[in-house]
């Protein structure tokens, strides 16, 4: 017995010029957070751009922009809706506003159906927001998506820089480029996790400070683009590294 | 119009696996179909038929039907998925993503969501044969 939806999945994705996972070692740095930024930043810049929220357990993204009351078409797969400008996907759309117990067999098993049947056509660039630390949905990722790249988010807490490493030391056995690291929720100068991250030889890519707007832009993609955060992103977009 | 994109798939991996077993023709090939994902069989066959290439031009397509188990990581119990009363739009999201299911099912002994589809969720390529 064989399952043929693996086969399929790189057809589904030729379209797309990049494919950028944005993820983290432990959950709440943010990550989510600079997903929804990244994508809608680049999408202002003229770029077309998907978002794709593999966050199954916990997913944000659609309350990070107030996304409501929208379904994707169905036409030979599944056509993601244009929300907010982006290609926009998420399980929310199947699983309503309702608890989702999966474990890693499942989650892996919806991960490889969506990407086999969803039809992103052409973009520019595919965002992921990705489940926190080393899971089975980044495994999985990793193994079925070619010319995937990583973008990694952190806080300045060592604990949090500790699951980076160690998500480091996988990418790099696993050969995936990593485009750099983002440290968000700063709030003093210290400089520990632009030195450790250049000592794992990646660029650094930004330091972001706490910005108590945030959460008040929450539901609101307009208010998002103002925060001290997205400004940060829009710097990181238009400086050539990504 | 979901069974395209399955149909697509299959196509794809029947075609690797010909490849792979040096097939110069393929005679035919076995679908298993789970229940859960409640495909439409005659879209399914239909899209199969006018998306095979040239060299399943002969080809017949077997479709058989996969009774869907579940079994309560709880209490062990073991249920069939074809005996639970769901409604249109639950049905519609189960057949988009199967795993959903563990949204809106729980299991009729205990409760729990944290059940295991052990049997019958989706679209398997089961069997090839042709000639070399």
């Amino acid at each position: 017995m064989v399952d043929p939806r693996a086969s399929v999945i790189n057809e589904r994705l030729k379209g797309i010029g990049r494919i950028i996972a944005v993820s983290s070692g432990k959950g709440g740095v943010g990550k989510s957070l600079v997903a929804t930024a990244l994508a809608l930043t680049l999408a202002r810049r003229g770029c077309k751009v998907g978002l794709f929220d593999l966050d199954f357990t916990s997913p944000s993204t659609h309350l990070i922009m107030g996304v409501k009351d929208v379904q994707p078409k169905e036409e030979k797969g599944i056509v993601p809706p244009v929300v907010k400008g982006l290609a926009y996907m998420t399980l929310v759309y199947y699983s309503g506003d309702r608890t989702t117990p999966l474990r890693g067999a499942d989650v892996s098993n919806a991960l490889i159906e969506l990407l086999s049947v969803t039809q992103w056509s052409e973009l520019d660039f595919l965002v992921i927001d990705m489940p926190p630390s080393i899971s089975d949905a980044v495994l999985d990722l990793i193994r079925l998506v070619k010319n995937i790249e990583f973008l990694i988010v952190t806080t300045p807490s060592l604990l949090a820089f500790e699951t980076v490493k160690k998500q480091v030391s996988l990418l790099k056995d696993l050969k995936v480029p990593i485009i750099g690291v983002v440290e968000n929720m700063k709030m003093n100068r210290a400089k520990n996790i632009e030195r450790k991250t250049k000592k794992l030889g990646l660029k650094f890519l930004a330091e972001i400070p706490y910005d108590p707007k945030v959460e008040e832009a929450i539901g609101d993609e307009k208010k998002l683009l103002d925060t001290v955060l997205a400004q940060k992103i829009k710097e990181i977009a238009t400086d050539n590294a990504i | 119009m979901h069974e395209w994109a399955l149909a697509e798939a299959v196509i794809r991996a029947a075609q690797q696996i010909a490849e792979k077993e040096k097939l110069k023709e393929v005679k035919e090939v076995t679908i298993k179909v789970g229940e859960l994902q409640q495909v439409e069989q005659d879209i399914l066959r239909f899209a199969l038929s006018q998306l095979k290439p040239a060299s399943f031009k002969n080809a017949k397509f077997r479709l058989t039907t996969a009774k869907t188990t579940l079994r309560c990581r709880v209490c062990g119990h073991t249920w069939l998925f074809r005996n639970q009363k769901l409604d249109e739009d639950t049905a519609e999201a189960i057949h988009f993503v199967p795993e959903v299911a563990h949204a809106y099912i729980k299991c009729p002994k205990c409760g729990s969501p944290d059940f295991e589809i052990t049997k019958g969720r989706g679209v398997w390529l089961e069997n090839i044969k042709g000639v070399r």
